[in-house]
Parts: structure tokens; sequence; C-alpha cells
């Protein structure tokens, strides 16, 4: 099942979703950080949290609970700000790394990309 | 205006058309992600990249990008604050137990190529598409991605006949170590093979958190 709780609303309700924050001002998760749920969701809970909540069963990243969500990456942040601040899901990677800091990743890392590819 | 945000960009390729995705989530055990990133002019095979590499059907997201004061938007004389919506696409590749690929297919048009830097934020490399009816489309990412310091390698997808790699490394003024290949973005191991090609030239270009005794 598609968690599409929002495709067919009205503009507005992105607003109201993310409390009127979000956009560039925030400081950004990064785009593939792996968000995983720590609770389940509850019924009193925002529905799109709920969502987030029942996607991030398994490790999820964030442009994927995007795509599934379908709600841009920058309002999918705010949502998972709320979820982070009450430890309803944590974040794997979430390091904001810079391109003047390097890429993440050492050696190890590029062998096993490469053996990944090697097998496609 | 967040509620530009809205304005969903519906996948626009029929082997992503809408409709309930068939989720195939990580392992529990996955625990970092890496990015690579392709960029290159309008229409020049960046999706289609994307989409025969991929382990999953591609998924298509936009990002919203508030816009103060500077860039495109200034160019128009508007002042205030605005918005614009970029759609891109991405696929992913299992690693191992723990790690993951993902493949961003940066967005093509001009006036999103000012979004390509927050898509570089934190990826191991890329890879500059070129078509060689049109080269000069692809100087801007060579020339940002130097910029950044952002190891790369390009590839000529061929869509018919045309000039040479060593006229296209001349045209693009790419220095001798960037790796320069020709691909077909449809066939998935011509897309691996240009991404095999990537992960050697981060590997000898020694941009790695191993401590380098020199
Ligand atoms: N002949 C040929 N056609 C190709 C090749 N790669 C892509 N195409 C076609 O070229 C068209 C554009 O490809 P896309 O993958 O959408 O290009 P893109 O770079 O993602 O385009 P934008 O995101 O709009 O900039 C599609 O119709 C593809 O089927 C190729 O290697 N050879
Ligand atoms: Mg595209």
């Amino acid at each position: 099942m598609r968690a599409d709780p929002l495709h067919k609303e009205k503009p507005d309700r992105l607003y109201m979703v993310t409390g009127g924050r979000g956009g560039a001002d925030e400081p950004s998760l990064d785009s593939v950080a792996l968000i995983v749920a720590e609770s389940e969701p509850s019924p009193e809970m925002q529905s799109e949290h709920a969502a987030v909540l029942r996607l991030c069963a398994r490790p999820t990243a964030v442009v994927e609970l995007s795509a599934e969500l379908g709600l841009p990456v920058s309002a999918v942040r705010v949502l998972l700000a709320d979820l982070l601040d009450t430890g309803a899901v944590t974040a794997r990677h979430p390091a904001p790394s810079t391109v003047r800091e390097g890429p993440q990743h050492d050696p190890d890392t590029l062998k096993q990309v490469l053996l990944a590819l090697q097998r496609l | 205006m967040l509620s530009n945000a809205f304005e969903r960009t519906r996948p626009r390729q029929t082997w992503a058309a809408p409709g309930p995705t068939d989720r195939h989530p990580l392992a529990e055990t996955v625990d970092s992600a890496l990015k690579i990133v392709i960029v290159g002019g309008f229409g020049v095979g960046k999706t289609t990249m994307v989409g025969s590499i991929s382990e999953i059907r591609p998924l298509s997201t936009e990002e919203v990008m508030t816009q103060a004061g500077t860039g495109v938007d200034d160019l128009r004389g508007v002042r205030h604050k605005r918005t614009t919506t970029a759609a891109f696409d991405f696929g992913r590749i299992t690693v191992d137990a723990t790690r993951v690929l993902y493949l961003f297919g940066a967005p093509g048009q001009k006036r999103f190529w000012f979004l390509w830097e927050q898509l570089f934020t934190g990826s191991l490399g890329a890879v500059v598409l070129v078509d060689t009816a049109r080269v000069e489309d692809s100087w801007y990412a060579v020339d940002r991605l130097e910029h950044h310091g952002m190891p790369f390698v390009v590839a000529v997808n061929r869509f018919g006949p045309g000039p040479s790699l060593d006229r296209v490394r001349t045209a693009l003024d790419l220095s001798d170590d960037v790796p320069l290949l020709e691909c077909d973005a449809r066939r998935r191991e011509s897309s691996r093979d240009v991404l095999i090609t990537l992960v050697h030239h981060l590997a000898s270009s020694g941009r790695t958190t191993a401590k380098d005794p020199t």
C-alpha cells in the first residue's frame, strides 16, 4: 500500500502539515539520511507522522519518504524534525557533510561499491 | 510560498507510472547511504541511466528551493524571496548488508542548474553525461564540478554518429586525468561500466578518509 494521504489535498494542506515552516532556512537532514521508526504510530498522531512511522519500520532514506508520501523533500524534513525531536524516529548517517569536507568514504566502502556494481 | 511546493511533478516516464509503488524496503541492517549524482544538459539521458541501473523502479520527487535575493529570479527582476520546485529522480543499488548506493538524476533544464550544487553535497562523485550534438551544454557541469573539487567522469551518451572522444575532451577542456568514455544509457551493462569507471577514479584520486602518508 502506498502511504499517500496527501495527494488529493489542496495546497493549503501542505502549509498545515508543516505548520508553515520549512524550506531552505531549516537545518537540513541529508537527502539520503536513513530514517528508522522507534515507536508505533498512534491514533492521536498527525496522519503524516503516522505514515512516516509506518514507512520507516525498515530504514528509509529521506528522498524515498518524499517520493512515497508525495511531498517535497523540504516538507518531509520538517515532518522529520518533529519526529526526531520526540524520539519517535532516529536517523542513521545523519552527519551533514559538505563538498569541501570531501566525501565520507573509505577504501573499503569503495571496494564494496565496486563489487556490488560488478555483480549487476 | 510553500503552496507552490504542492504542485507535484508526476513521473514522466512510462516505467514510473503513478500508482501504488511496490516498495522494496532496505534491510534492517543498512546503516549508511552513499550517493552518486548524474548531471548533464537537458535530455541527455540522465533519467534513462538511473532507470537502467537501479534495482528498484526509479522514484521521482522534488525539492523546493528558496532563493533569497540572489540567483535566477533576480535576473528577472523579482525582488522577493521565491521558491523554485525542481523535480529529480533517483534509484538505488544495494552494496552490502550495511550500505546502499543512491543514484540521483539531476534536473537538466538550465534554470535548475544552480540546484545541482545542493545535490553534490555529500556525494562520492558525479557522472557528466554528454550529448555530442550539444557538447557545450555539459561545459557548465564540468566547470561546477571542478569548482567544487568533486571527482567525476564524463560519459558520451551516443545518440548517433558524432565527434571522437578526443574531440570531446578538447571541446570540454578536460584534463588528462578525467576519465572519458562512451556509453548507451539505455543499457544496464553500459551504465554499470560508467559507474565502475567512476569508482576506480575515486579510488585512484585518493579522496578517501584513509591516512595518506604523502
Ligand atoms: N538513441 C538514444 N536515445 C537515448 C539514449 N539515452 C536516452 N535516450 C532517449 O533520450 C530521451 C531523453 O532521455 P532522459 O533520460 O529523459 O534525459 P534526461 O537527461 O533525464 O532529461 P532531463 O531530465 O529532462 O534533462 C529519452 O527519450 C530517452 O529514451 C541513448 O543512449 N541513445
Ligand atoms: Mg531527467
